[in-house]
């Protein structure tokens, strides 16, 4: 462990850029999702 | 495994499948992290950054189980021609790059207090880099496959069998070269590593593999979704066009 560098900034940013990414790769697949399914119920009624 | 080829039995499991994934992935994903965060020891050396454990080491379990599930899809695309196997190599390829990348930065953020730099050359590093860039070439030849609803998905399969040579490349590297990485704590049924910080991290790494499914799961959902709208608007622009 090199002196003089506060360990939490690194672990935070970490678990920020982690756990942010994490969830926005799932959010966006799950709302992608929904949307094509719908879109496809709706290819039915045309 | 071949009755699951099948995409409208497929889509009746998945439907089911997924959310069970996903919230069975956020539950055990954030008791992990939280305990590591808050809960779990400091250690000797490392002290406190220690805790970037368990987030790097799924992330980059999942970056090469990623890759794996591209070049398994692939062989099943090529030589038994499953309608799904190309779709799941395709939903693979995005959640792949995003866990490479998280990968990549957890262990630079990790690096700079632990080694004292943010980046070394070194086996293990550019191995990890490479595989990113092979995500990325992936997505777009898949992409270029896919134009003007031509799907044929040899190119990107044979591309996704042949970057599988990169897996032991990255597996092996801290054996074969010198490097600031350390080896594996944890081979087959031996670990390295105290139980207060393997538990937590196998528990992270069943989470993360978790949600990683059920990423995968909803973007095969997605893809097969467009597919079959795009067949019946043809359908019935055909049948306009005869009418």
């Amino acid at each position: 462990m090199h002196e003089g560098l506060n360990p939490w900034t690194f672990v935070i940013a970490a678990y920020g850029l982690g756990l942010g990414g994490t969830f926005a790769l799932v959010a966006s697949s799950w709302i992608a999702m929904l949307r094509a399914e719908k879109r496809r119920d709706r290819s039915r009624d045309l | 495994m071949h009755g699951f080829a099948n995409p409208a039995r497929f889509l009746r499991l998945a439907r089911w499948v997924a959310p069970l994934l996903l919230v069975g992935g956020a539950i055990l994903t954030g008791a992990a992290l939280a305990w590591g965060l808050f809960k779990g020891p400091a250690d000797a050396l490392q002290g406190e950054t220690v805790r970037i454990l368990y987030l790097h080491v799924p992330t980059a379990w999942l970056a090469m189980a990623g890759w794996m599930m591209i070049a398994g899809a692939s062989f099943a695309e090529l030589v038994w021609r499953h309608p799904l196997a190309g779709i799941a190599a395709r939903a693979a390829a995005v959640p792949g790059a995003v866990f490479t990348a998280i990968c990549l930065i957890t262990g630079s953020l990790w690096g700079r207090p632990a080694w004292g730099t943010w980046w070394v050359w070194d086996g293990r590093l550019t191995s990890m880099l490479v595989l990113l860039f092979l995500y990325f070439s992936y997505v777009a030849l898949a992409n270029a496959a896919d134009q003007d609803g031509q799907t044929d998905n040899r190119v990107p399969a044979i591309f996704g069998l042949v970057g599988a040579v990169n897996i032991p490349i990255i597996h092996y590297s801290v054996l074969w070269w010198n490097s600031l990485h350390q080896p594996p704590s944890i081979t087959m049924g031996q670990s390295a590593m105290a139980p207060e910080f393997l538990v937590p991290l196998l528990v992270a790494t069943l989470g993360f593999s978790l949600l990683f499914g059920a990423v995968v799961l909803a973007r095969m959902r997605a893809i097969l979704a467009q597919v079959q709208t795009e067949a019946r608007l043809r359908r019935k622009a055909m049948a306009e066009g005869q009418g």
